[in-house]
C-alpha cells in the first residue's frame, strides 16, 4: 500500500498539474473584471499555501521533531532541510507571480503591501537557513543549529506578519470567500481553484520526497565513506 | 572502582574517523599516560572522556555519566581539564578568571591565591592573561585545577612549552592529585620525567593498540 | 539570577578592558548616522520625517556589531573548551549574555539618540518620550542576538552569516522602533508597536531558555 502510494504520488502530481493547466488556460472564462489576468489566480494562492504554510509548516514540525529528544533523528533533519528548500522555490514562485499580476493591477512590480513583504522576508530567512546549512559541515552541527534557526523563523512569521500589516496594507483582500464565509467564485473557476490547489500540494509532496531521497543517499554514502575511513584507520593500527 | 568505560566508541568528524572503535577502562586513583603519533586520536580521546565529544556510534559513561546523552554536560562539570590552547578570556587576568570559574561552578573562590601561588603565577595574578606567555596560560588552567580538585584529571601534552621549572611543577601537581585519589589521564608524545609513574595506553590510528590496564 | 548576573559581569568586564565599544562601535554608529544625513540631503525637515527610520536601521547595524563581538567571546577554541568544562547552566549563560548585550546597546543607542536629535533634527520631547521604547528594541535585539550570534558562531564565515541569518528577523523591530519614535513626533498610535516589541521579546525569551541549551551542545 505504502509502495503504491509512493508509486502513485508523481503521476498523481502531474496529472493534477495539468489538468489545473488545462482547466485554467482553456477552460475557465476570463474574469470579468481582470480579464485574462485572473488565470493567474489559478497559480498564485496555491503556490502561497505552498510556500508560507504547506512547506514551512513541515519544515517547523520536522524541526521540532528534530529538537525532541524522543524523536530526535536525522530523517526529520533531511525532511526540514528538503521542505526549506522547496518553500524557497516556492516563495520565488509566489512573489515572481505576484508581481507579474500586480504590474497590470497595481501599475508597478513590488508595492510594499503587508503579505509581500512578509513574504519576501520570509523567503530571505529561508535563504539564511540555507546558508547556514553550508557553513556547517558536521551533520549533527548542521542539524541542530538549523532545526533552531527554523523554530525561530516560525515565532517570528506571526510577529513579522503583524508588523507589517500595520505598517500598509494594499493586498487584495478576501478573493474566494466573503466575510459570511459564502463562495465569491463560482462554476468551473472555483473547482479548477481548488484542483490548483490540490495540484501544488502533490507537487510539494512529490519535491520534498525527491529531495528527501537525495539527502538520504548522500548521508548513505557518508556512512559508507565513515565505514571505509575505519577500515582504513583500523588496518593503520593493526600494521 | 571504574572511573570510565568505552565500548567501540567511534568519534567522527564528517566521515573521516577521530577515534575508530575505542574499547577502554579506567581504574580509579590510577594515572594512565596515552602516546601515540600525530593523529593517533590522543586529543580525540581525552576530549570525550571530558564529555567534549559526541560518539558517532558505541557506548560509555564516565564517572557515571552516559556520554551518548545530555548527561554529557553534567560530567564536564566533575572533570579537570588542561589542553593545548589558551583557555579561558584573554582580556580578563587569571585572578579574574578563576574567580568567574571559582563562583559559576560552586569551588572554593579562597584557594585561588594559593593556587597562583603554587603554580607560579602570584606575581602577575591581575595581569590580563593575554600579556602571559603560553606557557604562563597554561599554568592558569592548572591553578583551576587545584581550586577545582576534580576527580578526573585530563591532561593534553602537559610537558609541551614548559621550561625545566615548569615540568617539576606538573609532576608535582600530578603525584598531589594522585595522592588525593583522583584520576589522571594524560597524554605525551615523549617519556615522562622518572618521578612520574603511569599506565601506558598507546593509540595509533584512532584505537588503542596496547594497554597496561 | 546569581549565574546570570555573573555572566552578564564577566562579559562587561571583558568590554570595560578592551573598550571596543567605546573606540569602534560607538564611532562607527556615529559615522553611519552622519553618512545617512548626508545620504538624505541637507534639508532639515526630509532629515527630521527620515530621522526614526534612519536611526533604527544605524541601530540595527550597530546591534550586528556588538552581537558579532559578543559571540565572538567564546569563539577561540581554548576558550570554548574551557568555558564548556564549567558547566554552567545554559539558561543562565541566555540571559546572562543578553543582559551584558541590552547594557552595551542601550548605552550606545543613547548616545545615537542624542545624535539623531541632534544631526537629524529630531524635536527633543520625542526623543526623551523614545527612550523606553529604544530600551525595549534594544533588550528585543539583545536576546535575539544572543541567539543569532551562537547559531552562527564557531561556523564557516561567521562574520557574513550573521547578518544573513539576523537581519530578517530584526526587521519587525525595526519597524516597530521606527513606528513609535514617528509616533512620539506626530502624535500617532503608539500601544501596538510597543505590544509588539513586548511580544517578541517574551517569544526570543521563551525560545532561548529552551533552545539556547541545544545550541550550546552543538
Amino acid at each position: 500500500m505504502k509502495q503504491l502510494t509512493r508509486r502513485a504520488l508523481g503521476p498523481l502530481a502531474l496529472a493534477s498539474s495539468v489538468a489545473t493547466f488545462v482547466m485554467g488556460y482553456f477552460i475557465t472564462p476570463p474574469d470579468k473584471v481582470q480579464g485574462e489576468l485572473a488565470r493567474l489566480l489559478y497559480i498564485h494562492p496555491a503556490q502561497a499555501w505552498v510556500a508560507l504554510y504547506l512547506s514551512f509548516g513541515a519544515a517547523t514540525i520536522a524541526s521540532a521533531l528534530y529538537l525532541w529528544p524522543r524523536t530526535r533523528s536525522m530523517v526529520a533533519d533531511r525532511v526540514a532541510a528538503s521542505a526549506v528548500e522547496v518553500s524557497t522555490l516556492f516563495i520565488g514562485l509566489t512573489l515572481l507571480t505576484g508581481s507579474i499580476w500586480g504590474r497590470p493591477t497595481w501599475g508597478v512590480w513590488w508595492v510594499w503591501d503587508a503579505r509581500l513583504t512578509s513574504t519576501a522576508v520570509l523567503g530571505v530567512l529561508m535563504l539564511g537557513y540555507l546558508a547556514l546549512r553550508r557553513a556547517n559541515d558536521d551533520p549533527q552541527v548542521r542539524a541542530k543549529r538549523s532545526a533552531v534557526f527554523a523554530i525561530l523563523t516560525a515565532i517570528n512569521i506571526p510577529i513579522i506578519h503583524f508588523s507589517v500589516m500595520w505598517w500598509t496594507t494594499l493586498h487584495q483582500g478576501a478573493t474566494v470567500f466573503t466575510q459570511n464565509r459564502d463562495l465569491k467564485i463560482h462554476g468551473s473557476m472555483a473547482w479548477t481553484l481548488l484542483l490548483s490547489f490540490i495540484a501544488f500540494s502533490l507537487d510539494f509532496a512529490w519535491m520534498v520526497r525527491a529531495r528527501y531521497r537525495i539527502a538520504d543517499r548522500e548521508a548513505g554514502q557518508r556512512d559508507s565513506e565513515l565505514d571505509a575511513a575505519l577500515r582504513a584507520r583500523r588496518t593503520e593500527s593493526a600494521s | 572502582m571504574t572511573v570510565a568505560s568505552l565500548c567501540d566508541v567511534v568519534v567522527a568528524t564528517g566521515s573521516f574517523p577521530l577515534l575508530s572503535g575505542v574499547n577502554l577502562t579506567l581504574e580509579s586513583g590510577m594515572t594512565y599516560l596515552i602516546t601515540g603519533p600525530n593523529g593517533a586520536g590522543k586529543t580525540s580521546l581525552l576530549r570525550l572522556l571530558a564529555g567534549l565529544e559526541v560518539p558517532s556510534r558505541g557506548s560509555g559513561a564516565v564517572l557515571g555519566f552516559d556520554i551518548c546523552s545530555a548527561e554529557r554536560r553534567e560530567l564536564r562539570r566533575h572533570v579537570g581539564w588542561l589542553g593545548h590552547e589558551t583557555s579561558f578570556y584573554p582580556d580578563l587576568s587569571p585572578t579574574e578568571n578563576l574567580l568567574f570559574a571559582a563562583r559559576t561552578t560552586g569551588a572554593d573562590a579562597d584557594f585561588i591565591p594559593s593556587a597562583l601561588e603554587r603554580v607560579g603565577l602570584a606575581h602577575r595574578a591581575k595581569v590580563p592573561l593575554k600579556s602571559l606567555s603560553a606557557g604562563q596560560q597554561r599554568r592558569v588552567s592548572l591553578a583551576w585545577l587545584l581550586v577545582r580538585r576534580p576527580q578526573l584529571w585530563l591532561l593534553d601534552e602537559p610537558f609541551a612549552s614548559l621550561d625545566d621549572e615548569g615540568r617539576d611543577l606538573i609532576s608535582q601537581l600530578i603525584a598531589a592529585a594522585q595522592s588525593s585519589g583522583a584520576t589522571v589521564v594524560l597524554t605525551s608524545h615523549g617519556a615522562l620525567p622518572a618521578k612520574t609513574n603511569a599506565s601506558s595506553i598507546v593509540m595509533v590510528g584512532g584505537r588503542i593498540v596496547e594497554s597496561a590496564s | 539570577m546569581r549565574l546570570v548576573l555573573l555572566v552578564a559581569q564577566k562579559d562587561l568586564l571583558i568590554e570595560r578592558r578592551s573598550r571596543v565599544l567605546l573606540w569602534q562601535v560607538a564611532p562607527f554608529g556615529l559615522m553611519t548616522l552622519v553618512l545617512c544625513g548626508l545620504a538624505v540631503g541637507p534639508n532639515a525637515s526630509t532629515q527630521a520625517k527620515l530621522a526614526p527610520g534612519l536611526f533604527y536601521i544605524v541601530m540595527t547595524l550597530v546591534a550586528l556589531l556588538v552581537i558579532n563581538r559578543t559571540s565572538q567571546l567564546e569563539s577561540s577554541r581554548g576558550t570554548a573548551t574551557s568555558v564548556q568544562i564549567l558547566g554552567i547552566d545554559p539558561g543562565a549563560v541566555f540571559l546572562g549574555k543578553g543582559l551584558a548585550m541590552f547594557i552595551q546597546l542601550s548605552i550606545v543607542g543613547t548616545a545615537l539618540l542624542a545624535g539623531t536629535t541632534v544631526l537629524l533634527h529630531v524635536p527633543l520631547h520625542a526623543a526623551i518620550l523614545t527612550l523606553p521604547v529604544l530600551l525595549l528594541a534594544t533588550a528585543t535585539l539583545s536576546l535575539a542576538g544572543v541567539l543569532y550570534g551562537r547559531i552562527a558562531a564557531s561556523s564557516a564565515n561567521a562574520g557574513t552569516l550573521l547578518p544573513a541569518l539576523a537581519l530578517p528577523a530584526f526587521a519587525p523591530v525595526l519597524i516597530a522602533g521606527e513606528r513609535a519614535f514617528s509616533s512620539l513626533i506626530t502624535s500617532g498610535p503608539l500601544a501596538r508597536w510597543v505590544w509588539l516589541l513586548g511580544v517578541a521579546l517574551g517569544a526570543y525569551a521563551c525560545v532561548g531558555l529552551l533552545l539556547y541549551g541545544a545550541l550550546e551542545e552543538s
